[in-house]
């Protein structure tokens, strides 16, 4: 018994393949489309698993400190590591903001940690080249995806910093990469006003009477001094000691320290549910429209497969085939066009994801779901070449 | 069966080279790779520790001259940069109505000084008045012993006699009060010209004026200052340390200093004091760090970086600080058994400047740690040392 999908094939098989390739980068768009999204999640929960904090605790009533503003004080942890369950607590500041490096512009998200010893909440868990942070100012961790080397100096506003160590996808919820510096350089980084504007200050302040009364001298010093602060934080990360229970102390850090605090699970849902929910249906949206796209190529691929063969349908009614053969060949041809473009997809999207700006991730079952959708999009669509061959008259084979 | 065509061959040849390239995509790139780590050894090594903090370039001692009383400011002599020797007049108040004063002082001065010499005068004549009128009241007391005159004659001479010794008394107590009165108008005008005196500021050490902050015609307050002046052999800095990291901060530790306005060079110095009271807003400790050359030029307030060196420790087994990592509340390091990484909890000391750390227990020299990894580790993961993540 001959294989006569197999038989027809090889006989116009360059044709067939490369309409599997063109088949298959389509869907490894769609792939690398889920992959978009699985890695906009992940990129989440990356960030919460590697702050290595149980809960996180921000201003009042805000979604801080990746979702939303938040501020506090910078002494606000003393009262926090007082409570029964809490193990460590570190401040860590976050500002997104623009750095111009070697003449092209760098968006990062300038990370306050605090560096008085390792594996302080807020510090990365792991590092793919070189050393945590060990001077308390000027040292910098910085995310690969800066493009910054180890040793290299990268000026952040006022100073210069020197990269001692390297993480891997450490980056915000709109994917800048992540640069950890030590907490009061960050404090400063954010709170202190560049040079013209605490210039500008300090004569606002002088002329105001009220600051620079006659006769008492000292008074505009001390009002521009107390100007000039930096003092503040965007949240407290808190590590809890082992068996306690989260939402009992984030209970109790709201009830008596008029503070929000979020657990692990809440932040995560903040990260993943809410920061990136329009972006994650707009992918959706695309996704499906990929889906329908794809579905109506290899239907119209298969069709005018089918209709070529016309003559050679008809000879086989001919000579008496029955239609299972024909529906059997048909069928077989869009299965192997639909493992032939799984493959080739697969493959693309492994090999272009890494060079997406952001993280792309591949999940098997994504791909396995992707495969048995290919298979019955390829299955439906030949149904449609199916019908129409068995409407084909014998008659065809000889006349016409 | 046909032998099989050449363009079967090839086919099958390209499927099966298919087939691989996806099996390699698979398993080398996302989640079901083994995760890339590198490698390294723990080895006995010296750890050279140090301590880091920013500092501001201070005056040790910094002295603001100013009036004891409000006034204005007659003259400035100096400006800011200025050397001035001890004893120097740096600026002058207005004086007001103290020259007037001190005039008065000088003319009642000179009137009680006449009148000293006045009572002086008086008190002479007193004396001889006094002299006249004993002698004649003892001759007239001798004439009535020979009955020569009468009682009442007498009696008048001995009562003049006690008058003008009287009169005497009187001249030389107000003799006594004229030289009080001069005492009290030479105090008077003493007293006057020392607060002539406190209107000129002079300057109490040789040093160099570093402000000038009030100009001629402009009033002060008391203890506002005019002029500051600072002894720049007393420049230092006034390093800033975290308290987290301030163990074995002490006096004598020698000092790298890099100025802001300098960054490619390097000054040595050492702690001279270490301040009692630290900053517990910012949770930093105050150190004094003085240099042992002081380079010209220096602007009271620049930013330096200073270093400071602890003691090293020789032959402490290390690793290096990204190996250690931490589990709840244990630290330990990540080592490959059978190409799985497994957690080792360990003992970590002191942490050098260069990024090792000291292992008090848990590891033994030799022993292999993970170092860097493409991706956080959990127990069992499968891993694949690398030379280099990159």
């Amino acid at each position: 018994m001959i294989n006569l999908a197999a038989r027809d094939v090889l006989h116009g098989w360059g044709k067939f393949l490369f309409t599997g390739i063109g088949l298959g980068l389509l869907i490894g768009a769609t792939l690398t489309m889920a992959g978009v999204f699985r890695g906009m999640v992940d990129d989440g929960q990356v960030l919460v698993d590697n702050s290595g904090a149980d809960l996180w605790v921000v201003q009042q009533g805000t979604l801080g400190p990746y979702a939303e503003p938040s501020s506090l004080h910078d002494d606000v942890w003393r009262g926090i590591a007082a409570i029964e369950g809490v193990a460590e607590t570190g401040n860590a500041a976050y500002l997104t903001i623009q750095l111009t490096h070697n003449g092209h512009d760098l968006r990062v998200m300038i990370v306050g940690i605090e560096v008085d010893r390792p594996h302080r909440p807020g510090a990365p868990r792991y590092l793919t080249a070189g050393r945590p942070i060990l001077q308390s100012h000027y040292e910098a961790i910085a995310d690969e995806r800066t493009g910054l080397k180890l040793g290299e100096r990268v000026k952040i506003r006022r100073h210069d910093y020197t990269v001692v160590g390297l993480t891997r996808r450490l980056v915000s919820s709109s994917g800048d990469p992540m640069i950890f510096v030590p907490l009061k350089d960050a404090q400063e980084i954010q709170f202190l006003k560049d040079n013209d504007a605490l210039v500008n200050e300090r004569a606002r302040t002088a002329a105001n009477p009220a600051f620079n009364r006659p006769g008492v001298p000292g008074l505009l010093e001390a009002a521009q001094a107390g100007a000039t602060q930096a003092r503040n934080v965007n949240a407290v990360l808190v590590r809890l000691v082992p068996g306690a229970d989260p939402a009992i102390v984030a209970d109790e850090i709201q009830r008596w320290k008029r503070l929000t605090a979020y657990t692990r699970a809440q932040m995560e849902d903040i990260l993943i549910a809410k920061l990136i929910a329009t972006s994650a249906k707009q992918i959706g949206m695309f996704l499906v429209i990929l889906a329908i796209v794809t579905a109506a190529i290899v239907a119209f691929i298969i069709y005018t497969m089918t209709l070529a063969k016309v003559r050679e349908i008809a000879v086989l009614k001919l000579i008496g085939a029955k239609n299972r053969i024909i529906a059997g060949m048909i069928l077989q041809q869009a299965l192997a066009l639909g493992v032939i473009g799984f493959l080739v997809g697969r493959i693309a999207a492994g090999l272009w994801g890494p060079a997406f700006p952001k993280y792309v991730l591949l999940l098997p079952q994504d791909a396995i779901t992707g495969f048995v959708i290919v298979l019955t999009i390829c299955a439906l669509a030949s149904s449609v070449a199916i019908r129409t061959a068995l409407r084909i008259d014998p008659a065809e084979a000889i006349g016409g | 069966m046909k032998t099989p065509t050449r363009r079967s061959l090839i086919l099958s040849a390209l499927a099966l080279a298919f087939l691989v390239a996806f099996g390699w995509i698979v398993t080398t790139q996302g989640p079901l790779a083994p995760v890339r780590v590198t490698l390294d050894t723990a080895r006995a090594m010296r750890l050279e520790r140090t301590l880091f903090g920013i500092a501001t370039v201070e005056a040790r001692r910094s002295y603001s001259i100013g009036p004891t009383l409000a006034g204005r400011v007659a003259r400035v002599l100096v400006d800011q940069g200025d050397a001035v020797a001890a004893g120097q007049l740096l600026a002058e108040m207005e004086p007001v109505d103290l020259d007037a004063r001190i005039v008065a002082g000088k003319a009642a001065m000179e009137a009680a000084t006449k009148r000293v010499q006045s009572a002086q005068a008086a008190v002479l004549e007193a004396a001889s008045r006094a002299r006249l009128a004993k002698n004649s009241a003892e001759r007239y007391a001798e004439l009535r012993r020979k009955n020569f005159v009468s009682q009442e004659a007498a009696d008048t001479k001995t009562h003049e006699a006690a008058a003008a010794d009287a009169a005497h008394s009187a001249a030389v107590a107000a003799l006594a009060a004229a030289i009080d009165e001069a005492k009290r108008a030479q105090a008077e005008l003493s007293g006057a010209g020392s607060s002539r005196a406190h209107l000129r500021l002079v300057s109490p050490v040789a040093g160099v004026v570093s402000a000038r902050l009030a100009e001629p015609g402009s009033t002060v307050v008391a203890g506002q200052s005019v002029v500051q002046v600072v002894d720049p052999a007393s420049l230092w800095l006034r390093v800033r340390i975290d308290q987290g990291r301030s163990q074995g901060l002490a006096v004598g530790l020698p000092a790298e200093i890099v100025l802001r306005s300098r960054p490619d060079e390097r000054f040595a110095g050492r702690v001279e004091r270490l301040d009692w009271n630290g900053d517990s807003i910012t949770e930093e400790r105050i150190a004094n760090v003085v240099f042992d050359r002081r380079p010209d030029g220096l602007a009271i307030g620049e930013l330096a970086e200073v270093t400071l060196r602890l003691p090293a420790i020789e032959q402490a087994l290390a690793i290096p600080l990204a190996a250690l990592q931490r589990r709840g509340a244990q630290s330990g390091v990540w080592q490959v058994v059978e190409g799985r990484a497994r957690f080792a909890p360990v003992t970590a000391g002191a942490i050098s400047a260069n990024g090792f750390v000291e292992i008090r227990e848990g590891l033994a020299a030799g022993d292999a740690v993970i170092v860097h990894s493409a991706k956080a580790l959990s127990d069992g993961t499968r891993v694949k040392p690398v030379e280099s993540l990159r």
